[in-house]
């Protein structure tokens, strides 16, 4: 059954039928038809942002809320190249999103036209696909393609470049199909061999370690229960990536903190010193090996991971497992009860010993102070005094973001959204807009630093204007902070152009928006605060002083492998000289 | 323990490199090429040919031949990244399946006067070109054959007079019965 209308009609039609309730996007001369479609409608609700790039973001926060595909409608040229940090950003993150770009009208393409990019040259290796659309036949199977690759395998963001002429063309409109490829279809099942083989090493392993990543998240609050009950059922230790964070309970007995530059000591050395590491979902980032020939020497290693191209990418593994985390982790559970399986466990209690002993090490101990608020303790009293709310949380880039990930803890998927690979500073504020519209009464926020804030500031008045009680709780430590470490780390302390110069008033900020503003530099006011921020139903800008000098610790520095990480100062580990810590081929490598 | 001190992958692997040929069966679709060019140039991959026609103009399902080289691991990888475009239906190592019947066709064109000429002549016929085109200076002949010849070819008819070359890359198909679509 196929009905007749316009190209731009399609594009609405195609999105009603995909069940999209947001498009967050900004008009333009190449879309205004499928403005003008969208006009007549009530279905799908359009969120008007004040930079295409903030539109991206907002809906890569709004797809990793609400595990549904976020929609961006941009014009073409200026429209187009804005999108495109946040199309990497979410091709790194393997976030599903599908952006519809205007396109000048097929007779001029290539004449450098008004407006005209060659969007779908640009994107080529910032989305998973695009497409130019240059007949109206082709529309409709090309807009359900692109939800259908963007959400299946490996997510990731689909451009959709749609020339105007085609816009206003009439043509049949065809209904979404189950299978919208013809050929694209990724192995989801993991192969049954290869499955009891790991579940074999997992029963005889001595030292296991789960290390799980943002393919967990994924893959969906399926994976995440299946997983939790794995770690039940083996009694083994489970450490996360940053993207991974909220899959396993941080109250969890078996979480061990998140792994990394920036990770727990007990993580590192649990990966470091382990016999059989098992990554469910994450990428093997250099963030998290370090010295790669001094990555985990003694493990044998099990891999699952829907995209072969992660797997034997950067390290070698013994047991390959192509497959959607959810499916594996099941297969996985179904041997193990199968067999009536038993970890080995005396080994595993000898193992758990030494992994308490690094962690009372209590290597995210920090020296407090009543003078001034130490960023870590805002974060914890943020974290203590929001946590029973479930709250959201986003961040920007940089220290705030590490702080944030080590002293907040998630319970629950979906509730972190933070840019981890391609490290976008301005995420944070259009991501809590799309988190909040995913989930309407809850409380988001977007922690942030300074710096970052500035970057799409502008978005608080689209917070504003659909009535988004979000809140940014800004770090403010006058300083690129993190820019600020290295440079203390790696060049001798000369701070050049990280120090924040002319910071506005935020407050003043705040209230020019329409927003709330709120400022504490004293440790003793913080929780009243925070919970002025909290009971207040409208946007609030939290100017939270921070203490200017803080570093970010546990940290594996540059060139260094896991077992000769920093602690903080304050511990008496290596802090007195951690400029020389980093040699001279560590300073090559950021 | 090695002395490396990078926080990345180590710039020099002592795997060695060796030369893959590789079947790439893709849609026929607008850009698909530039997809394939795009990833071997952003991900810092070799490409020593490449060749590309539409093969099933029905289905539009093009072939492409890819000759790169890379140790076992960056082949491997270039397999993955290949087979997770979206347009590509398969890759075939052509390489680790066997040998392969391996093809490329040249035209080449020597210009040159009394003794030039005629070795230019008996070069052609010992290397059974033929010859597509003459005029009283001028030949312009045709070879088909293994990538190895063909550079012979070029390389013995430089001496005597050649002017232009124009050459297909490698096509290459697997040996036996089996096939790989
Ligand atoms: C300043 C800064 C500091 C950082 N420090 C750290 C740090 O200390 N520690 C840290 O962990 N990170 C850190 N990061 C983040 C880091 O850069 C990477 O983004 C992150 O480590 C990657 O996480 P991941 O391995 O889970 O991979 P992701 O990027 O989340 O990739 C997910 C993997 O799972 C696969 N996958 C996707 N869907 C599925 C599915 N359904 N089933 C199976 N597999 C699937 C994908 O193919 C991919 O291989 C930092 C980032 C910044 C900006
Ligand atoms: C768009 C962009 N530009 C530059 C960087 C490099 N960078 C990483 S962290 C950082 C400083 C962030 O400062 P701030 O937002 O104040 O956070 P802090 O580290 O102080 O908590 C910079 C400049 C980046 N990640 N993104
Ligand atoms: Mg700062």
């Amino acid at each position: 059954m196929s009905e007749t209308m316009t190209g731009a009609e399609m594009v609405i039609r195609a999105l009603q039928d995909q069940g999209v309730e947001h498009v967050f996007g900004y008009p333009g001369g190449a879309v205004l038809p499928i403005y003008d479609a969208l006009f007549h409608q009530e279905k799908v609700r359009h969120i008007l942002v004040r930079h295409e790039q903030g539109a991206v973001h907002a809906a890569e926060g709004y797809a990793r809320a609400s595990g549904k595909p976020g929609v961006v409608l941009v014009t073409s040229g200026p429209g187009a190249t804005n999108a495109i940090t946040g199309l990497a950003d979410a091709m790194m993150d393997s976030i599903p999103l599908v952006c519809i770009t205007g396109q000048v009208p097929t007779h001029l393409i290539g004449s450098d036209a008004f407006q005209e990019c060659d969007t779908v040259g640009i994107t080529r290796h910032c989305t998973k696909h695009n497409y130019l659309v240059k007949s109206i036949e082709d529309l409709p199977r090309v807009l359900h393609e692109a939800f259908y690759v963007a959400q299946n395998g490996r997510p990731g963001p689909v451009v959709v470049d749609l020339p105007k002429d085609v816009q206003f063309k009439i043509g049949a409109y065809l209904r979404p199909l189950s299978n919208q490829h013809k050929t694209y279809r990724p192995t989801v099942k993991g192969d049954m061999n290869h499955i009891r083989a790991a579940v074999e090493l997992m029963v005889n392993a001595k030292r296991p370690v789960f290390y799980t990543g943002g393919g967990v998240i994924n893959s969906g609050p399926q994976a995440a229960a299946l997983l939790r009950e794995l770690v039940q059922l083996t009694g083994f230790p489970i450490t996360s990536t940053l993207m991974g964070l909220g899959a396993y309970p941080a109250s969890g007995k078996h979480w061990l903190g998140m792994l990394g530059m920036h990770g727990t000591y007990e993580a590192n050395l649990a990966m470091h010193e382990c016999d059989v590491m098992i990554n469910i979902g994450a990428r093997f980032d250099d963030r998290i090996t370090g010295r790669l020939d001094a990555f985990s020497p003694f493990s044998k290693r099990i891999h699952v991971d829907i995209d072969p191209s992660s797997i034997n990418k950067t390290v070698k593994v013994d047991i390959p497992i192509v497959g959607d985390c959810a499916h594996v982790l099941e297969d996985m559970l179904r041997l193990w009860r199968q067999g009536a399986k038993q970890a080995d466990k005396i080994a595993l209690q000898e193992w758990w010993g030494k992994i308490e002993g690094w962690r009372s090490r209590n290597c995210l101990a920090y020296k407090n102070s009543q003078e001034s608020i130490k960023p870590q303790y805002a974060v914890q009293r943020l974290y203590e005094l929001t946590k029973d709310r479930s709250p959201y949380i986003t961040t920007e880039v940089g220290q705030h973001q590490m702080w944030a990930a080590q002293y907040f803890k998630f319970e629950d998927p979906n509730h972190w959204m933070t840019s981890g690979g391609h490290g976008t500073m301005g995420y944070g504020l259009p991501a809590a807009v799309g988190a909040q519209l995913a989930h309407p009464g809850s409380l988001v926020i977007d922690i942030a630093g300074e710096a970052s804030i500035q970057m799409m500031l502008q978005e608080m008045s689209t917070a504003l204007q659909y009535n988004l009680p979000i809140k940014v709780f800004i770090l403010n430590n006058e300083y690129m902070g993190m820019v600020r470490q290295w440079q203390e780390l790696l060049h001798g302390g000369r701070y050049s152009q990280s120090y924040s110069e002319s910071l506005p008033d935020f407050v003043k900020l705040a209230e020019a928006y329409g927003a709330v503003g709120i400022r504490c530099d004293n440790p003793g006011d913080l929780d009243a605060k925070i919970m002025e921020m909290i009971n207040v139903n409208r946007p609030v800008i939290f100017d939270c002083v921070v203490d200017k000098t803080e570093n970010c610790f546990p940290m594996i520095p540059s060139g260094k492998a896991h077992n000769e990480m920093l602690l903080n100062d304050y511990l008496g580990e290596t802090g007195a000289d951690i400029g020389s810590v980093i040699d001279e081929k560590g300073k090559m490598l950021v | 323990m090695l002395q490396m001190k990078t926080h990345y992958p180590d710039a020099h692997r002592i795997e060695p490199a060796k030369r893959h040929t590789l079947a790439v069966v893709v849609d026929n679709e607008p850009g698909v090429l530039a997809r394939i060019a795009g990833l071997f140039s952003g991900r810092g991959y070799n490409i020593e040919s490449l060749t590309v026609t539409e093969t099933e103009h029905e289905a539009h399902i093009s072939r492409i031949t890819i000759v790169t080289t890379g140790t076992d691991s960056i082949i491997e990888q270039i397999k993955s990244q290949l087979e997770r475009l979206v347009p590509v239906h398969r890759v075939v190592d052509l390489t680790l399946t066997g040998e392969a019947v391996e093809r490329e066709l040249c035209l080449v064109k020597v210009v040159g006067k009394g003794d030039y000429r005629v070795e230019a002549m008996r070069l052609a016929s010992a290397f059974g070109a033929r010859t597509l085109d003459a005029t009283l200076t001028s030949f312009v002949y045709e070879l088909t054959g293994t990538t190895g010849e063909v550079e012979r070819f070029i390389k013995l008819m430089t001496a005597v007079g050649l002017v232009e070359v124009s050459r297909t890359g490698v096509a290459a198909m697997s040996r036996g019965a089996e096939g790989i679509m």
